[in-house]
């Protein structure tokens, strides 16, 4: 177990955001490792929820390497503990694939965050990450997303992608991209951005009969919807969202 | 059906309706014409209950109920529907989730029974075909992607699928092309023309008129209704300007 000196700080760049101080007495070396060998899928779904022994620090450290042509993808929904984060750390082989998708949802005071440094090593690797984030009271959502594309790694195809909704005043969420590229030849987007829920459609679906919870849980599901979409196991998808959709409700 | 007396509502301190006054009876299509800046869009928008128009003064009554105490979606499921003259777009949300919730909605308010998937799929098919939408727009987000004439097209196939008591329809031809005019019109008839029925039918144009025949027509101006008559007076307005016209009145 680390001594409280070293403990990251707020002053170190992939914990800005984050709740340090419940860090105390987390194993931060505790590092989960994932070797994906080359042509094969890798999926995982990492769900933190109300009830289940969820603790009230949730620190998941991944560090993935994905083999020539293999694929990982990762989807998790953080929605529970007073600070809970997954943070990734991935290595792409040539031609390989790293997808995640990930919520979160929260309010009090809890903070909730992906921070993920993706290393495109090789050529023709793609990466997708798309981060869908709501939340209350003052709650915080953060995504860090490092992209690295090595001098070898021509020909690669990355793509972030963060949205906040903020149902209240006084909630937050931070998203901080990083890009470093030192191939010539890639293609690189992120995009973020942050609003709140458009009265303008709030009033629509009044206007046709649904309740303001109603509308509100739709256009909140509709909002999260992205970050599932690359998810084809319907059951797993719907399972997920369901996690999202309880814990907004639970609040409203 | 509706009764509105004395109406007065302002949007940030501004009055747009001064003291409106009109009644539609239950078998009747009343239009409404004006000038741009009368206070149309927001006769229907008060009508609607949405947030940001406050109504100051006055009342409205519907089927014996203060339409003005109710929300919005309670409004909804008390009959009255509210045709957008710029329909919302919602991304994520399929037309036939969203209906499907709508109608459900509404009929769990009325204390009606719920319709299922199979029922509802073959309710919306129907209605689609009645306005000639493609019912693969149904699947769809809620207008995502439609052109103006899809728009107003979609928005009478919802209304096909809610059934409403009492219909404000909001400039539903604007954007319309000839033929589309003519299917919305019929759309509206078919609908709506029926003795428990009635519809405010917000219009610019006599065109659509032609095929939905009012019972009577108005003219607001100003925040009022400065003068009614039969489906004659649309035609003059259409002839005469509304500057000629409300001055003889």
């Amino acid at each position: 177990m680390p001594e409280a000196a070293e403990l990251p700080t707020r002053r170190e760049e992939a914990w800005r955001y984050s709740a340090v101080d419940r860090l105390q007495g987390t194993a931060l070396d505790d590092w989960r490792v994932i070797d994906i060998a080359a042509g094969e899928t890798f999926r995982e779904t990492l769900v933190i929820a109300d009830g289940g022994g969820t603790k009230p620090t949730e620190l998941h450290r991944w560090r993935v390497t994905v083999g020539e042509s293999a694929t990982c993808e990762l989807f998790a929904v953080l929605a529970s503990a007073e600070y809970a984060r997954l943070e990734v750390e991935v290595t792409l082989r040539k031609g390989a694939h790293f997808e995640l998708g990930g919520i979160t949802v929260g309010g009090r005071d809890t903070v909730r965050e992906f921070v993920t440094r993706t290393v495109h090593a090789e050529p023709e690797a793609t990466s997708n990450q798309t981060v869908r984030s709501v939340h209350w009271g003052h709650g915080t959502g953060n995504f860090l997303g490092n992209i690295d594309v090595l001098r070898d790694a021509q020909m690669t195809d990355a793509a972030q992608d963060f949205k906040g909704l903020l149902l209240e005043k006084g909630a937050s969420v931070n998203a901080v991209p990083q890009l470093e590229i030192f191939a010539d030849d890639v293609k690189c987007a992120h995009g973020a951005s942050v609003g709140q829920l458009d009265e303008t459609a709030r009033f629509y679906m009044a206007a046709r009969g649904l309740s303001p919870d109603l509308a509100r849980r739709l256009l909140v599901q509709a909002f999260l919807g992205d970050a599932l979409v690359a998810l084809d196991d319907e059951e797993k998808r719907e399972a997920l969202m369901k996690v999202a959709l309880d814990k907004v409700d639970k609040y409203l | 059906m509706l009764k509105i007396d004395n109406l007065h509502a302002e949007i940030d301190g501004k009055t747009i309706l001064n003291g409106l006054s009109l009644t539609v009876p239950a078998g009747e299509v009343h239009a409404i014409m004006g000038p741009n800046g009368a206070g149309k869009s927001t006769l229907a928008y008060v009508l609607g209950g949405r947030p940001g128009y406050k109504v100051t003064q006055g009342s409205v009554e519907f089927n014996g109920v203060d339409l003005l105490d109710l929300e919005p979606h309670e409004r909804a499921a008390a009959g009255l529907f509210l045709g957008f003259q710029y329909p919302v777009e919602i991304p994520g949300v399929s037309n036939l989730q969203f209906l499907r919730e709508a109608l459900n909605s509404q009929r769990k308010a009325r204390g009606e029974e719920l319709l299922n998937g199979g029922e509802f799929l073959k309710l919306a098919k129907e209605k689609a075909a009645l306005l000639k939408l493609d019912p693969d727009m149904l699947k769809r987000h809620v207008n995502v992607g439609f052109s103006g004439g899809e728009k107003k097209r979609a928005e009478m196939v919802q209304m096909g699928i809610l059934d409403p008591r009492f219909a404000v329809l909001d400039e539903t031809d604007s954007g319309l092309d000839i033929d589309a005019l003519r299917v919305v019109g019929e759309g509206i008839n078919a609908i709506m023309r029926a003795p428990n029925k009635a519809v405010l039918l917000i219009t610019h144009y006599q065109r659509l008129l032609d095929v939905v025949k009012p019972d009577k027509v108005s003219i607001l101006s100003q925040g009022r209704i400065v003068q009614t008559g039969g489906p004659d007076l649309a035609l003059r307005l259409e002839n005469e300007g509304y500057d000629a016209v409300m001055a003889h009145a």
